[in-house]
Parts: structure tokens; C-alpha cells; sequence
């Protein structure tokens, strides 16, 4: 069963087992306007929470995104790299940045379910 | 990205109300609430002005009439050629020319239009900067010219391939005008000032309203399919592409009009063996970049990967060690080209086209190469 938390910084993982996908809400995506370009990380790189682990640029800006847990980056969206505007039509479901390996599951705990993450953007 | 600013200090232009009316995304510029983007995007309203026309409120900007004290006219163009090194004196009635105003350092003071309107000079300057240009030409010009800064007009900009049709519709003379006429002329029967002029690299007009019309002509001009809002965000990315400079980024009080690449706005008339040669701030600096070139030049950069290389990106010759030759003073991505494009200042031995260089972005040495400006072919009616 995948369960889906969000970070006060506006990205989304999907949680199944010990592996989580990452990206960013469809609410960043509104408030970043057209994508152009997303830098990914590398795979195998061992990401510390709250670390830069993306890049996601608009037109006029570039914005980082932060790693939401600890753990190794095992797989990235190649379909993502080629097509950055997906970013916007599908954020939280095609557009996904990467995949890690959950280091810590203790640290999901300060993350929001759906209801806070809404009351946040409120 | 999420940040908030204290709007309640902002000024607003006449064509505010329209502005949140359109779902513009405001954002503060230059002291003013300006709409960076409307529901369309960026993305969307760059293309559409490249495609169609788009309308642009350009308020913010700095409106002076330069009248001369006598009632000669070549006497306040005379006297404005004390500032700028443009030949003014030779600007015909009914046209306009771009000019900047200089320091004694030969830096940039502004970039300005100026343009010919049969009794006074009609200037246009950049918003942040236009309480200076008045106090500027104030204190130089005092003895020849009233200096009139028409705060209660609005400038709105219609550019794009379909400008000329749509324009045409209020105003019969917008057929016959080539690039940079200017003069008064009726739009919808409002006393307005028309140039075929803008700064989108595209065909199209800027016309100066008065305050108390400016949402009716702009709704009349949105009226037609063919006009999309645009707001500052593709304004950026169309200058950009059409190798436009923007003061305070790509020309400043440290950058000459040789550095910045900007001869060809020093009429010959102002250059050494001219007629009038020199006579403006700073004329023995940028004189001598003219005769014995400048150590560095703005140029087009091309990055060779999709990753935009924005303004402040250092420069390096090298794609390892060495240190910074220069910097971005400008940079994003161009949606006409659907590829990054950037410009900035390098050591003029390393400006010519196709130079290799490397662009710092987050720890690594991006590839680009220099690269002809404009980025996309501009389209003006000569």
C-alpha cells in the first residue's frame, strides 16, 4: 500500500515499503509557472534530509528541491529530463524526480499527510 | 519562491485594476505592482506576441517633454546632445532615436528614446531610474529647456506580427508608419503619442494615453482574438532573445556603449572627426574605446545544454581550473528557440563568434559558445 506525506517546502513522496518517490506539488508547480529545465540527481548518491537534491527551473527562475528523507538515490525520471513541462500537466504523477532508498523511517514522522499539506496551502 | 512582499508601498499604473481584472500574477518592479504573467503563462504569452500581438503595460516608465525655452527646437536638441552622445540635432520631425544618458566616467547613466515631435522632444526612460533623469536634465538643461515630465499618461506597448492590423483599426496612420516614427496621433479618438517602436525585437507600437483612457483603449485593443496580456516575465525573455539590453543588468554606470556593444547608437556626427564630436559626459572614455577599442565586450552566449545560465554566472575560458573572465549579466531560457540563451561581458579577445567558454552554474562548467544577437531575427518595419 503506497502512502503519500508532503514537506512544508511543497514536495510530495509516495511511500511503498522502503522506497519513496519524490517530486514536487502540483501547488509549487503553480506558483513556479512554466518548467524548462530539472536538474536530477545522481543515482547513487546518498542524499541527507532537507539536502539540495534537484533543480527545477521556470522561465524566469531556478528553485531547488530538497531531499524529504535520508537515504540513496536509486532510480531518476528519464522521462522527466526530455519533457521538464510535465512538470506542470502531471506534478504528482508522471512528473516524479526520483526514487530513494528510505534510510530512516523515524524521519517520516515530522512529514504531512494530504489534510495538513491542504491547511498549509490554505 | 513562495515569498510575500509588502505590497502596500507599491505604486500602481492606470491600468492596474485591468491587470488583477486579468488574473495578473503581480509581483513589485521598479517601485511599481506590475503583472509578471496572467493565467496564459510565459511560456504561452511569449510565443503568442512572437505569433499574434501582445499588449503590454509599460506605465511604469518614465515620460519627460523636453521643450525648448526659445521655441526652437534644434535649441533643446542641441542641448540634450550635451547628455547623450546621439546625434539629436539630426532627428527628423515625427521620428526616434535610442540614446543613453552617460557619466563622466563614460558609464551608463540610463538608455532612453528620444523622439522628434515637431516643437519639443519627447523622451521615454526607465522606470527606476526617471526620478534621476528628470533631476539630470533639470540641472543641465535649465537654461534651454522646461523640463516636463508628463506623469498622467499611461504607455502601452502592442507588439507582434498582428500589431500593425490590430492598431490599424483605431488608428488609420498606423499603416503608413515605419520603424521608429513617432508623433501624435488620434487612437480611437484619444489624443495619444504613437511610435512604431517597442522592445520585443518584434514589429509593433508603443502609444502614450492619457491616464483617464488607458483601461478603455487597452480593453479595446484585448477586444480582438488576436491580443493576449503579457506580462513582465515574457517581456524579459523576448528582450532577451532579441539581444536587447537591460539597464541595471546588461548596461550600467560601469559599462560604456562600446563595452555594451552599443555603437551603433553613437551617431558618426558625435565620434572623433565628427561635426560635433564629444560634448557629453564622459566623451574622452568612450572616445577612446571607439578609436582604440575597449578591453571587454557584451556578447550572445549559446549554453550547449537545456540548463538556463542566468544573470550572474561567472564566465571561464577554461572548462577545469583557471579564474572567472567574465560574467552573465542577463540569461533564461528563450521559448522561440526552446534552448537556453544568455548575455554577458568577456575579454574582447575571446568575443568573437563561436569562441568557446564555460558558465558556472551550481559547481559545474557548463559549454556555451558566443553567438550573433539578436537570438531570433527581429521583424521591424524599415
Amino acid at each position: 500500500m503506497t502512502t503519500t506525506l508532503y514537506t512544508s517546502d511543497h514536495e510530495w513522496l509516495a511511500i511503498d515499503g522502503n522506497v519513496a518517490t519524490v517530486g514536487i506539488t502540483d501547488y509549487a508547480q503553480q506558483q513556479l509557472g512554466d518548467v524548462v529545465f530539472v536538474e536530477l540527481p545522481k543515482i547513487g548518491r546518498v542524499l541527507k534530509k532537507a539536502e539540495a537534491a534537484a533543480v527545477v527551473e521556470s522561465v524566469k527562475a531556478a528553485s531547488d528541491v530538497y531531499a524529504p528523507i535520508s537515504g540513496e538515490v536509486l532510480e531518476t525520471n528519464a522521462e522527466l529530463a526530455a519533457e521538464p513541462a510535465l512538470v506542470n500537466s502531471d506534478a504528482q504523477g508522471r512528473a516524479w524526480f526520483f526514487k530513494i532508498e528510505i534510510a530512516d523511517k523515524s524521519e517520516l514522522g515530522g512529514l504531512m499527510d494530504e489534510a495538513a499539506y491542504k491547511a498549509h496551502t490554505a | 519562491m513562495l515569498a510575500r512582499d509588502n505590497q502596500n508601498s507599491l505604486k500602481r499604473t492606470p491600468l492596474h485594476g485591468l491587470h488583477v481584472a486579468l488574473g495578473g500574477k503581480m509581483v513589485p518592479f521598479a517601485g511599481y505592482d506590475m503583472p509578471v504573467q496572467y493565467p496564459a503563462g510565459v511560456l504561452k504569452e511569449h510565443l503568442h506576441t512572437r505569433a499574434a500581438a501582445g499588449l503590454f503595460d509599460v506605465s511604469h516608465m518614465g515620460q519627460i517633454a523636453v521643450r525648448p525655452k526659445s521655441g526652437r527646437i534644434e535649441d533643446a536638441a542641441h542641448a540634450l546632445e550635451r547628455l547623450v552622445p546621439q546625434d539629436i540635432v539630426a532627428i527628423a520631425p515625427g521620428r526616434q532615436r535610442y540614446a543613453q544618458f552617460t557619466n563622466s566616467d563614460g558609464g551608463i547613466l540610463d538608455d532612453l528614446m528620444v523622439a522628434h515631435f515637431g516643437d519639443y522632444l519627447f523622451l521615454v526612460v526607465n522606470a527606476a531610474c526617471k526620478d534621476a533623469d528628470e533631476a539630470h536634465l533639470r540641472a543641465n538643461l535649465a537654461d534651454a529647456c522646461i523640463i516636463e515630465p508628463l506623469a498622467d499618461r499611461a504607455l502601452i506597448a502592442l507588439q507582434g506580427p498582428k500589431a500593425e492590423a490590430v492598431l490599424a483599426k483605431f488608428c488609420a496612420e498606423a499603416r503608413s508608419m515605419t520603424f521608429m516614427d513617432a508623433g501624435p496621433h488620434e487612437v480611437a479618438g484619444i489624443q495619444c503619442f504613437v511610435s512604431r517602436s517597442g522592445y520585443t525585437g518584434e514589429d509593433g507600437f508603443e502609444v502614450s494615453v492619457p491616464a483617464g483612457d488607458a483601461e478603455r483603449l487597452a480593453k479595446m485593443l484585448l477586444d480582438n482574438p488576436d491580443v493576449l496580456p503579457i506580462g513582465l516575465g515574457a517581456r524579459d525573455s523576448l528582450r532577451l532573445e532579441a539581444g536587447l539590453c537591460l539597464y541595471g543588468h546588461d548596461i550600467d554606470t560601469a559599462t560604456t556603449p562600446v563595452e555594451a556593444a552599443l555603437e551603433w547608437s553613437v551617431h558618426k556626427s558625435r565620434r572623433s572627426g565628427g561635426a560635433r564630436a564629444g560634448g557629453f559626459p564622459g566623451a574622452e572614455k568612450i572616445l577612446a574605446h571607439f578609436d582604440q577599442g575597449a578591453s571587454r565586450r557584451r556578447v550572445g552566449l549559446r549554453p550547449e545544454g537545456r540548463a538556463p545560465v542566468r544573470e550572474g554566472a561567472l564566465l571561464f575560458a577554461d572548462g577545469a581550473a583557471g579564474e572567472p573572465i567574465g560574467q552573465v549579466t542577463s540569461g533564461g531560457f528563450g521559448p522561440s528557440l526552446n534552448a537556453p540563451v544568455a548575455m554577458g561581458y568577456v575579454p574582447t579577445s575571446r568575443s568573437a563568434l563561436g569562441t568557446k567558454l564555460f558558465a558556472e552554474v551550481r559547481g559545474q562548467r557548463l559549454p556555451l559558445q558566443v553567438a550573433a544577437m539578436p537570438f531570433v531575427k527581429n521583424t521591424y518595419k524599415r
